[in-house]
Parts: C-alpha cells; sequence; structure tokens
C-alpha cells in the first residue's frame, strides 16, 4: 500500500514536470502579450520598464527555470493583467465552478442510474427505446447550441428562469455560494442542465450497456435459480457489477468538468475558472494560463489515485501495490 | 416410489427468424425422492435446456410451448413468477457447469449464501452464519468462518463449486439440479465431490437431477439414466440395465466410445457424423444418418416407445444382444 502511494507519487511528480515544460513554451508561443499591456500612450521607456518588471527580457529558459523555481516554494506567479497572485485568483474562481459541477454530476447520476438500468434491462421496449434514442441526440449536440438553445427557450420564449450570472449568492463556510438563495438556483439551473446533459447520456449508455450485459452472466441466472427476489438482483448484483466503468467515466468527467465546462460558462456568463481560462488566453495572461493548467494536471492526479482508490473498494479482485505492471 | 418430480413431454423451443426449433422435443422424465437420474447425451442434444426448462428459467428467445412439469404434483407451467421464485434456491436447488462464473465476483461467500438463505426464510443473523458455516463445512471445506469472508476470486475452481454446491444445500431442497458441476474441474476434484454429492443425497434424501455427457459419472453416481439425442429422451431406465444391456444403437454407441471399454493400445470407437444440427433435424428417428443398424422404416416412422422390464427407448431396430465389449465393467 505504502509502496503503491510512493510509486504514484513519483509518477505525479514526473507527469507535472512534463506538463509544465510543454505549457510554458507553448504558451510563450502563442504571442507577445506585452502590447496587449502597454496602454497605447505609454512611452518606449515606461514599455521597456514593463517588459522587464515582468521578466519578458530573459530568454525564454530562464524564464521557464524562474518560474519552476518559484512554483517549487508555491508561487505560480502573478497574474499580468489582475496583478494579483494567480493561484489565489484560480481558487477565488473554484466555488462557482464548484458548485455548477458538483450539481450538474448529482444530476446526472440521480437520472442516469434508473433510467440506464431500465434501458439495459429491458432492452427491446418501447421506452427503452426512446432513452436510447435520446441519448444520441444528447450526445451529438453540441455544448455552446444546446446552451444557447435553453436561454432561447426557458429565458426568452418563457420567461422563467435567468440567462446569465450567478445571481445572489451568500457566504457558506467562507465562500460565495449560489445554492442556498432562491434567486441563485434559479441561476444554476440552466448552467447545471447543459453540463448534465452529456454525461447523463454517457453514463445512461453506460449503465445500459453494462446492464444488459450482466443479465447474461451466469451469477446472474445463478441467483435467479437461488430465488433471489429481482429487485435485490438488479441492486445488488447487477448494480455493483456495472459501478466500476462508471466510476471511472465519473472521475475523469468531474476533472474535466471542473477544468473545461469554458463553453457552458461563456453561454451562461457563469464567473467560474472555465470563464478565467478562455478570458485568459484572449489577454495572452500567461502565468494565468500555466498556472492554471498546472492545477488542472493535479486535479486529474488527484481524481485519478481516487478512481483507484474507488476501484479497489468496488472490485475485491482489484488490489493497490507497488511495482511495474 | 412415489414421483417428485414428473416431466411430461416438455417442449421447449427458441424462436429465430426462420422459425421455433426445437431445443428440447417431448421429454418424459421422473425422478422418485432421494433418486439420482443422470441425463446423459452430447453437446447440443438439450440436456442443459431440460434442466433450465423444469425450473422454468428459459429466457426470450426460449420457451417451453408444451409438456407438463409436475413437481410434487402442482404443475410448474401454471405457476406464477413469485411462486417460482419461492420454489428456486428452496425446493429446487441448482449447480451450474462452470464454477468461475456462477459466483458474484463482487461479493462475499458470505453474503451470497445469506441471500440464499432470507430469500426463503427470515432468519436471525448469528442463524444464518451458523447454517452457512455448517453448509461449508459438509462440502469439505476447510476453516469455513474464515472463507465466508472472502471472495470468489480468493478460491480454486473446486472450492468454488463446493460452495455452490453448499448454497444449493442451504435450504435443504427436495431436487437438485445439477448441470455438469464437475466438468470444469479436474478427475481428482470431481471424484471428491461426486462421493460427497452420493453421500448427500443419501443423508438427505434430495433426489438429484446430475446433467453430464461422462459416462463414467452415470455408472458411478446414477440410479437411473436417461439418454438424450437431439431434444428426445432415446432411453432410459435403471443405470445398471442401460449400462449393461443397452437397447438403442445411440447408447451402445456411447457406451463403446467410453475409455473404460477399450484394452490399452486399443482405437476408441467414435460414432460417425455430428449431432445433428438444432434446424436439420433428419425425419423419422433423428439418429439415422449416424446409425449403423438404420433400416427403411427409421426414415419414414418416429420410432414409438418401447418398454422392455424397467428399460423404456425409442428405435426401430434396437439391439438385442450384449454387444459390448465382452463383459468388461465399466469404470
Amino acid at each position: 500500500m505504502t509502496a503503491y502511494f510512493l510509486q504514484r507519487l513519483i509518477q505525479s511528480i514526473a507527469v507535472l514536470l512534463a506538463v509544465s515544460v510543454v505549457v510554458f513554451f507553448a504558451v510563450y508561443g502563442i504571442g507577445d502579450p506585452i502590447e496587449l499591456l502597454v496602454p497605447p500612450q505609454a512611452s518606449a521607456a515606461e514599455r521597456l520598464a514593463l517588459i522587464k518588471r515582468l521578466g519578458l527580457d530573459q530568454p525564454v529558459w530562464h524564464q521557464y527555470f524562474t518560474f519552476l523555481g518559484n512554483a517549487l516554494s508555491g508561487n505560480l506567479g502573478t497574474s499580468f493583467v489582475h496583478g494579483v497572485p494567480v493561484v489565489s485568483l484560480i481558487l477565488g474562481r473554484l466555488p462557482a465552478t464548484l458548485e455548477l459541477v458538483l450539481l450538474s454530476m448529482i444530476t446526472a447520476a440521480v437520472v442516469s442510474v434508473p433510467l440506464g438500468l431500465y434501458a439495459g434491462l429491458n432492452p427491446d421496449s418501447r421506452p427503452a427505446r426512446f432513452i436510447m434514442a435520446g441519448t444520441v441526440i444528447g450526445f451529438s449536440l453540441p455544448s455552446f447550441w444546446k446552451g444557447m438553445m435553453l436561454v432561447l427557450l426557458f429565458s426568452v420564449w418563457l420567461g422563467w428562469l435567468p440567462t446569465a450570472g450567478r445571481g445572489e449568492t451568500v457566504a457558506f463556510l467562507g465562500l460565495q455560494t449560489s445554492l442556498f438563495t432562491w434567486d441563485g438556483l434559479e441561476h444554476l439551473i440552466l448552467p447545471t442542465l447543459n453540463l448534465a446533459i452529456p454525461n447523463t447520456v454517457l453514463m445512461v449508455r453506460l449503465i445500459a450497456a453494462g446492464a444488459s450485459e450482466a443479465t447474461t452472466q451466469d451469477y446472474v441466472k445463478f441467483a435467479r435459480a437461488k430465488g433471489i427476489p429481482r429487485r435485490r438482483i438488479v441492486n445488488r448484483h447487477i448494480l455493483r457489477n456495472i459501478l466500476i466503468p462508471v466510476v471511472t467515466v465519473v472521475g475523469i468527467e468531474f476533472g474535466s468538468l471542473v477544468a473545461f465546462s469554458t463553453i457552458t460558462e461563456t453561454v451562461f456568463s457563469w464567473p467560474g475558472m472555465g470563464k478565467l481560462l478562455i478570458d485568459s488566453i484572449y489577454q495572452l495572461d500567461r502565468p494565468v494560463v500555466v498556472a492554471y493548467v498546472m492545477l488542472t494536471t493535479l486535479l486529474f492526479v488527484g481524481v485519478n489515485l481516487i478512481v483507484d482508490v474507488l476501484y479497489a473498494a468496488l472490485d475485491p479482485r482489484v488490489k493497490l501495490s507497488g511495482g511495474m505492471t | 416410489m412415489t414421483g417428485l418430480l414428473d416431466v411430461r413431454g416438455l417442449r421447449t423451443v427458441f424462436h429465430a427468424p426462420e422459425g421455433a426449433w426445437a431445443a428440447v422435443d417431448g421429454v418424459d422424465l421422473t425422478i422418485g425422492r432421494g433418486e439420482v437420474l443422470c441425463l446423459v447425451g452430447e453437446s447440443g442434444s438439450g440436456k442443459s435446456v431440460t434442466g433450465f426448462s423444469i425450473v422454468r428459467l428459459i429466457d426470450p428467445p426460449g420457451e417451453i410451448v408444451e409438456g407438463e412439469i409436475l413437481f410434487d404434483g402442482a404443475d410448474l407451467r401454471r405457476a406464477s413468477q413469485e411462486d417460482l421464485r419461492a420454489l428456486r434456491g428452496n425446493r429446487i436447488a441448482m449447480v451450474f457447469q462452470d464454477p468461475l462464473s456462477t459466483l458474484n465476483p463482487v461479493l462475499t461467500i458470505g453474503e451470497q449464501m445469506a441471500e440464499a438463505i432470507t430469500a426463503h426464510r427470515s432468519c436471525s443473523k448469528a442463524q444464518i452464519t451458523e447454517e452457512s458455516v455448517r453448509a461449508l463445512a459438509r462440502v469439505g471445506i476447510p476453516s469455513p468462518e474464515v472463507r465466508l469472508r472472502q471472495y470468489p476470486h480468493e478460491f480454486s475452481g473446486g472450492m468454488r463449486q463446493r460452495v455452490a454446491i453448499a448454497i444449493a444445500l442451504l435450504n435443504s431442497p427436495d431436487l437438485i439440479i445439477a448441470d455438469e458441476p464437475t466438468t470444469a474441474l479436474d478427475v481428482t476434484i470431481q471424484s471428491q465431490i461426486l462421493y460427497e454429492v452420493q453421500k448427500l443425497a443419501r443423508e438427505t434424501g434430495t433426489a438429484i437431477l446430475w446433467i453430464t455427457h461422462d459416462l463414467a459419472i452415470v455408472a458411478e453416481l446414477a440410479d437411473r439414466v436417461a439418454v438424450m439425442y437431439a431434444g428426445q429422451i432415446v432411453e432410459s431406465g435403471p443405470a445398471d440395465d442401460v449400462l449393461d444391456r443397452p437397447r438403442h444403437p445411440y447408447t451402445l454407441g456411447l457406451l463403446k466410445s467410453s475409455t473404460g471399454t477399450v484394452q490399452p493400445g486399443e482405437r476408441l470407437h467414435q460414432i460417425d457424423g455430428n449431432a445433428p444440427r438444432i434446424d436439420a433435424r433428419p425425419s423419422g428417428c433423428p439418429f439415422r444418418t449416424r446409425c449403423d443398424r438404420v433400416v427403411a422404416v427409421c426414415a419414414e416412422v418416429y420410432p414409438a416407445r418401447q418398454q422392455a422390464g424397467e428399460q423404456i427407448f425409442r428405435c426401430h431396430n434396437p439391439v438385442t444382444s450384449a454387444s459390448v465389449t465382452s463383459g468388461e465393467d465399466l469404470p
């Protein structure tokens, strides 16, 4: 167990290092931020001073090692645009994104488990065909289009829900959240729905495929031959076995939602991390982009570790052990 | 002998786009209390489908279309789903062929045993554990208390099959349907399990329907035997009679191709050809295309049921003398 975590730690550090190199140099290649940062009326001297202050006069490898050295002491840099440390800038946006992502993952799980099980266990029934056809549509529609259609339908035509923003927030455990005000909840519904739809349909398909495969397995037939009630066969024998692929996908999707719910946050002007990333890329705010990708990588490494631990909890055949595989 | 299970004219078909093919085609079977009946036949002869039809575990596209399944006087074909559920694992238990896939890999042995008990009667936790431990000990599993907390992958194939048998025994069923339970196991474990099953049947008075293709097992285990070919019972009767004086050429062919009947170095007998496919069964007697005693009438008329002593067979030109290699006993 200890060997396993040690090995994972070393792997994670290697991944982070590799990502830092790639991202740093890629962002460097995108363009020179100085044109966007210097006001048009600034003098040449002011311009030079700014370049020097931001460290942009140094050769790129020198900039990289400065960044790496600072990063090791926990300082990922200061935003060119906002002038505040990037870590606090990004983490400041985290609660908004997290509440959106958590709510949409919960929605996806709550909706997809019963639908997927139903479709998988009664594959030839009419509702099952309807569900499966729905998943194809849900999966094929691009996120930005779905988002705009939701706004058009519920905000513009029906006038039920607000179009954009976070609405009224209150502090909860020191974090601003929309979860506890009526106005905030109203603002949450559409973006949550938009984020939840692709994950719901993905999970429906996974669960349906897993359930219909599991019903043909000998252990299900044996459970029936033992006289186990159908309810228990589904909830205990089948569901338990199909949770493993579902947990994998939920893990991966959770990570990518937190990091890259950019489109949804843009469509709904949701002041989360994704919106920050896209704005920073437009403004060539290098430290924010680099730090963002680094934090995202860290998030994925962490999520993967959690998923592996969950595997071991769900499947007794999985043992967490060190050594190369 | 009172009939515990009486199957009459059972016909189970599988629906395909081209029509319905009968995997089980008019099967009659009788098992008395405490009796061991071996159902013998090649792969695809319909043995397993017969076993699953009895407890009505036939899923679409399969369907039981004709016949009666009288269990202790009640016709299971007319039983409700809930009645069937209450019966399965309680009065009729099953053991499957492949022990590696019958147990759920993600649940402990203890849970899989406990649910088999609680599905049929309410029981305290302590009592469940006690009964599970006793059942495991009965099939020869050492340190059962520890084993209850383990998962299937921590058991060998032979041990898993013992667990499956222990589960079948939990509710003291009247009948156990065992579908080739020793086929996937090696020979030493096979004989241990046979010995234990025989002992249990004798001790508890449980009747057993043992489905197999292995005549050596029949010789060791069976009170009576039924030989199945192309979905039909071609010969049945007391095991000694059928094995010593087979009347159907197919039974004779099976006996001759069994390893016990040849001298070392001698070539093993082989029945010519293959079992007919379910969608291409010959007219008249289904065995006629492979039979060396075939006569003209075989192609036209399905042979009627004949009886000699307790032995029943369907053949136009039955074997008359003991043509099995001279007096040598089967293994």
